[in-house]
């Protein structure tokens, strides 16, 4: 028997160890040495000291402006881009799944944008956006709407959702797909009998049951929004004059442009925190609004 | 009546579709015209279809390089995430303890840190080993290959894991009575049921790895070992963009999207749904 445990261990550990060590040395132990960095004073070169300055940089984060106006630009982004990926992700889901002809085409067609990835998307939206629309407004002289986008604070802010509402439509449309399929026919068909119209089945029998998919979909382009960079970095690049810089690019500029290691890792640190609170206060409030069959 | 209201349901419907696929219609077109002619006019057709700057922008972007470094990170990464997490999911479900427990709950839970929290202490250790030890884990595609197993481990052991604890023990317990290693039972038994998830993880982990530009860029100095999204960095680093050349590049790198995009369609939207779901 005591021969057996000892080799089952064994066999734990082979199973688990090689992964497991690649995970703590790649995840956990950065995160840890993280939290040191944050309370020193370092720019990054290897020869020059690390100031030990306690909770100076998460300090200093409340008057540093910069940072500020990204958190602003950062949740006005977030906000409107959930709700507009939502809503198209939704209409998207409710089209294919009609009994349209064309509905499995249409699917593969919205989906597509999502598997290009962000970086290439920006370069294509950064072309449109700037060259195109100025070469256009010079054409038609409709210099009103098409002009750079990107050379105008607040439109550019405009293109970055534009573009990644784009991308992420129809993600979020597959995830609304599988709960609109999991909602049986019978309650449909019950509805209707019972007199429902497309808006009533819609309203009051449809979202009901779709609030696990609400839950996902919301978790994922929240975090997704919140979390922008690649997007970020090929449409604006963070401009003009910083206004669309979010938070990732702020971090990412603070560390490697502005060799602020230390100030940068306490920025880090309090990103992460606030991706940690706003996903867990979303899910657990979705969560208590889900109706069971 | 009913039938012409239908007809046009599906007409209009195609050509929303067909709309909102734009952008990439712009990029193609206008990676055939010349740097005149795009200004011309961006929305038509090219007068001819030119295929020089194709040749001009694979060149400049060293693509087929690009491809092979993009196709050796993802393939390598893939296959040993699958391997190692799968065998770790599977012990983690089996043993029920209080350390599988733990194990399991820091996984997940480290699902929740954004990349930028940990890239500058992540890329310090990196350096630190290369220098202490002598293993080159900078700029390297093994490095980069290391990396990416770290952060795609949580995800698919917490696929695998689910998938594992909703099918029975009975058969692995068969098999073990009649003496078949813990090895031999994972393999040859297990490790086949568990093909939906692996199909999953095999879907996800491509469209994250195949497009990730920070890490790769972080990792990877060396102008031979450019990962696509980072060769594209070519058309762009300067302060004037040659967009005819970039069109032609972009076209090339979304080309090959697009097919594995249909072959192989019917795995990845099961794929993208089962993942997010769960």
């Amino acid at each position: 028997m005591k021969a057996r445990k000892k080799r089952d261990i064994g066999w734990y550990i082979l199973f688990t160890v090689p992964l497991l060590f690649i995970f703590v040395t790649v995840v956990i132990i950065p995160f840890i040495v993280g939290l040191f960095y944050s309370f020193f004073d370092w720019d990054g070169l290897p020869l020059n000291p690390k100031v030990f300055v306690g909770f100076d940089n998460y300090i200093k984060l409340f008057s540093d402006t910069r940072f500020g106006s990204t958190a602003i630009q950062t949740t006005i982004f977030t906000l409107i881009a959930v709700v507009l990926i939502n809503l198209l992700g939704l209409a998207f889901a409710l089209l294919v799944t009609t009994r349209l002809r064309t509905r499995n085409i249409g699917r593969t067609m919205l989906f597509m944008p999502y598997l290009i990835g962000g970086l290439i998307l920006g370069y294509i939206w950064k072309f449109i956006f700037g060259d195109a629309f100025g070469a256009i407004g010079e054409i038609t002289g409709q210099s009103g709407v098409f002009f750079n986008w990107l050379l105008d604070s607040k439109f550019a802010l405009l293109a970055l959702i534009i573009v990644s509402t784009w991308q992420m439509a129809g993600y979020i449309m597959i995830i609304y797909i599988t709960g609109i399929q999991a909602i049986p026919d019978e309650v449909i068909e019950a509805a209707s009998a019972d007199g429902a119209g497309f808006w009533q089945t819609l309203f009051k029998i449809k979202f009901p049951l779709l609030m696990p998919s609400f839950t996902i979909c919301l978790f994922m382009t929240l975090s997704n929004c919140f979390k922008i960079f690649d997007v970020n970095l090929s449409l604006t690049g963070g401009g003009p004059n910083n206004a669309t810089e979010m938070f990732a690019m702020n971090i990412y500029n603070e560390i490697f442009m502005l060799n602020n290691y230390g100030y940068g890792q306490a920025k880090a640190l309090i990103f992460f925190i606030a991706v940690a609170v706003i996903t867990l206060v979303q899910v657990s409030i979705t969560k208590k609004r889900e109706v069971s069959m | 009546m009913r039938k012409t209201k239908r007809v046009l349901a599906n007409v209009l419907f195609l050509i929303g579709c067909c709309m909102y696929l734009f952008p990439i219609y712009i990029v193609i077109v206008n990676a055939f015209k010349s740097r005149a002619e795009i200004y011309e006019n961006i929305l038509s057709l090219p007068s001819v279809f030119n295929f020089e700057y194709f040749f001009a922008a694979m060149k400049k972007m060293e693509f087929l390089n690009a491809f092979k470094n993009s196709s050796i990170v993802t393939f390598g990464s893939i296959l040993l995430i699958i391997i190692l997490a799968s065998m770790t999911a599977w012990m983690l479900a089996r043993t029920n303890g209080k350390i599988s427990k733990t194990i399991f709950s820091v996984l997940v839970a480290t699902m929740l840190i954004p990349f930028q929290t940990i890239m500058m202490p992540l890329m310090q250790e990196m350096g630190w080993i290369k220098d202490t030890f002598g293993i080159p884990m900078i700029d390297t595609l093994g490095g980069l290959i290391y990396m990416n197993i770290g952060f795609g481990a949580s995800m698919a052991v917490f696929l695998y894991h689910g998938f594992i604890t909703a099918i029975p023990i009975s058969l692995e317990e068969a098999a073990t009575i009649d003496g078949c290693s813990k090895w031999g039972v994972f393999w040859q038994i297990v490790f086949p049921m568990l093909k939906p998830t692996t199909v999953t993880v095999i879907i996800l982990d491509v469209i994250w790895i195949w497009n990730d530009y920070l890490l790769p860029s972080l990792v990877i100095t060396s102008k031979n070992l450019r990962t696509i999204p980072l060769s594209t960095f070519s058309f762009f680093g300067q302060f004037t963009i040659q967009w005819n050349l970039a069109m032609a590049g972009l076209t090339l790198t979304i080309i090959p999207v697009i097919i594995f995009y249909l072959c192989a369609q019917k795995y990845i939207i099961k794929g993208v749904a089962a993942g997010a779901v769960k």
